[in-house]
């Protein structure tokens, strides 16, 4: 599977250095190393979610017990998520740490993914969310941190869109 | 079964625990009997109740937490069931008030009072302990077994479909959840 394990081994190790502790989970074909590598830490704890909002609700517990936390989702379960995001963690401020893997971009072959792709950035704007771009694997740790700090100064959710250009090999 | 009468009975046994509510005639009713600082409303989201519960038990494996759960904002998470049943944290303790209603919005009827069972949905889940009770008796022989006890436990109370007569009270929002979480890193520092 050409899904890059350097990167995601990168962004793994960049999650660890800003002490995330708890991550949440859905499978998608991108993130199947981060979520391996996820739970082989046992520094680590896992959550494999149902639906993608559950997270929300899951992130917002760990804040509270002063647990730092990220989400790992696809664009669609961000899209999936988009009540939480707003009714629980914009109502209430809670910092969460999105890293959504961006499909339905320039280069996708599978058809399904491609209205996902169109609507992720106008969504992420249009709620609000503070967005950039992981693309290289040299700027993952620095701009992991630069999210993280913006989510725990600003006490809401931001986003990190991983880019087919950092996460897929051929 | 009133549900004011079953939040009564367990009132005293919340005091040592973190509670999670879900928005409306619950919420209210819980703050009508007193807030405290380790109880947080969350006032929409509806069905994430649980899922927080599951974050802080996670989070907090030394610590008691209660949810305080609803059949309409269950049957909007489902899987929220299988995400606990999954983890089944020893700390946690559901409680599901099932009054057959989307009360706080007038009153439309759920799918539990269609034939909908929560508690074998529950159990089917892999919920390790799932109970339904009727009386308050029950209900509290419930919750102190739940508490006392060392897994996973879902607790689905049969309730009547009535609640007060509003729900905003004068905690705002914002100020629960700050107060909430001061709380709990105070206990941290303990």
């Amino acid at each position: 599977m050409p899904v890059s394990s350097a990167s995601s081994k990168a962004i793994f190790d960049a999650l660890k250095k800003c002490d995330v502790r708890l991550m949440s989970a859905l499978p998608e074909t991108w993130l199947v190393h981060l979520i391996r590598m996820a739970d082989d830490d046992p520094e680590m704890t896992l959550v494999r979610l149902a639906k993608e909002e559950e997270g929300v609700g899951v992130s917002a517990g760990a804040h509270f017990a002063g647990v730092k936390s990220a989400m790992l989702m696809q664009n669609h379960g961000f899209l999936a998520s988009i009540n939480a995001i707003v009714s629980f963690a914009h109502l209430y401020k809670i910092p969460l740490l999105m890293l959504i893997s961006y499909r339905g971009t320039f280069g996708e072959r599978d058809p399904w993914q491609t209205q996902g792709g169109n609507v992720t950035e106008s969504l992420l704007r249009a709620m609000g969310v503070p967005y950039s771009f992981l693309d290289r694997a040299d700027a993952v740790e620095k701009r992991i941190r630069q999210a993280q700090t913006l989510a725990e100064s600003s006490l809401q959710p931001v986003a990190l869109l991983l880019m087919r250009d950092l996460m897929w090999e051929e | 079964m009133l549900r004011f009468d079953c939040l009564r009975a367990m009132y005293p046994e919340l005091e040592n625990c973190l509670v999670v509510t879900i928005m409306g005639a619950t919420a209210a009713e819980l703050q009508s009997l007193g807030h405290r600082p380790n109880f947080f409303y969350l006032q929409h989201a509806m069905g994430l109740a649980s899922s927080t519960g599951l974050g802080l038990a996670l989070s907090l494996p030394e610590q008691k937490i209660i949810v305080l759960d609803g059949d309409g904002s269950l049957l909007m998470n489902l899987g929220t069931l299988s995400t606990m049943a999954r983890y089944r944290p020893a700390n946690l303790v559901h409680v599901v008030f099932d009054n057959e209603s989307l009360l706080s919005v007038g009153g439309f009827p759920t799918a539990t009072g269609a034939g909908t069972d929560l508690e074998g949905i529950a159990r089917a889940s892999g919920v390790p302990k799932v109970l339904a009770v009727r009386t308050v008796e029950d209900f509290k022989t419930a919750v102190d077994d739940a508490l006392r006890g060392h897994q996973l436990t879902t607790i689905i109370a049969k309730v009547e479909a009535t609640g007060p007569s509003g729900y905003v009270t004068d905690l705002s929002l914002l100020e629960n959840r700050f107060q909430f979480r001061r709380h709990i890193q105070s206990l941290k520092r303990r």
